[in-house]
């Protein structure tokens, strides 16, 4: 169980990797509603244009929410998530969800912990950089 | 592609503009949907005697959740699942479509059997270059609040960046 006592800032959060497929983002459309051809329709006139269908920006901001949930174990509670979508990432192309505790806290009694979250691609870019802010009891 | 892209008054009218509210039921098969799209291996997004031990009242919305919509026919986009009536809207005639970046912040723990209403309200918009995309952008900053359907309380405020080129 992850204490707060027991993080310290430059902690790195376990990685989390990622090698969407055709079938992930399928089910991902499904289970977040977002049906936009761009991520199943290798013929839609967007993705002709970009070479290949893309990965939801949506996926890799979930994904980094699941990065942090896994990490805290629900031994505290997510207040702040956001990410920026910087460049895309291919399915079939691994990306790594990746993160570091910023800053630690406990003015007024409130148990802060900030992180820096992003996702990067094998080349190292980060395509999804974000930050995150989780409170404990 | 747009060489340029003018804003015009009507598309600035169109800023603080906010739909009407729609409800938004979180349920135990929307959650485990949207775990199971993610990938998500805990149990607590699953199995609701899981996610009370962990000391949820029923299976909590995993981060992230939020903009999952209840589809309607004929009220909501085929494409994206949420509602279309009386969105703000800017006509602006182009074609590409992309995610700019989220930010949620959670003001309480969403769980399934929460029904939550949501109001969407064009908070900014403006043009920028972009070389990735090798010209203008049109950029529209929309925020979701969403409250609880029985106390009226804010839980979630979602700011989504929606780029248009």
């Amino acid at each position: 169980m992850l204490r707060f006592e027991d993080i310290k800032e430059g902690d790195a959060l376990p990685e989390l990797r990622k090698t969407p497929t055709l079938q992930t983002l399928v089910k991902y459309s499904a289970g977040g509603g977002d049906f936009n051809p761009l991520h199943h329709d290798y013929n839609f006139p967007q993705a002709k244009q970009i070479g290949s269908i893309i990965v939801h920006g949506r996926f890799k901001y979930a994904s980094l929410g699941e990065l942090v949930s896994n990490w805290l174990g629900h031994a505290g509670r997510i207040r702040k998530l956001s990410c920026q979508y910087r460049g895309m990432d291919l399915p079939n192309k691994e990306f790594v969800c990746k993160g570091v505790v910023r800053k630690k806290s406990a003015d007024g009694g409130q148990k802060v912990v900030e992180l820096d979250i992003w996702a990067e691609n094998a080349e190292g870019k980060k395509t999804t950089p974000g930050s995150a802010v989780v409170v404990f009891p | 592609m747009a060489e340029s892209i003018e804003l015009t008054d009507d598309m600035r009218a169109q800023i603080g503009k906010e739909s009407p509210p729609w409800d938004f039921e979180v349920t135990t098969t929307s959650v485990r949907m949207f775990a199971r799209g993610v990938g998500y291996t805990d149990p607590v997004y699953y199995d609701v005697e899981a996610a009370r031990k962990a000391g949820y009242r029923s299976l909590p919305a995993p981060p992230t959740y939020l903009g999952t919509a209840v589809f309607l026919p004929g009220r909501c986009s085929d494409t994206f699942s949420g509602p279309t009536e009386g969105i703000p809207s800017v006509n602006h005639g182009l074609k590409g479509l992309l995610d700019g970046g989220t930010e949620t912040e959670y003001l309480d723990t969403i769980c399934a059997g929460d029904t939550l209403v949501a109001v969407q309200r064009l908070e900014d918009m403006k043009v920028a270059s972009s070389p990735a995309l090798g010209g203008k952008m049109l950029l529209l900053m929309v925020v979701t609040t969403y409250s609880d359907k029985a106390t009226g309380k804010v839980v979630a405020r979602q700011t989504s960046q929606v780029i248009y080129y």
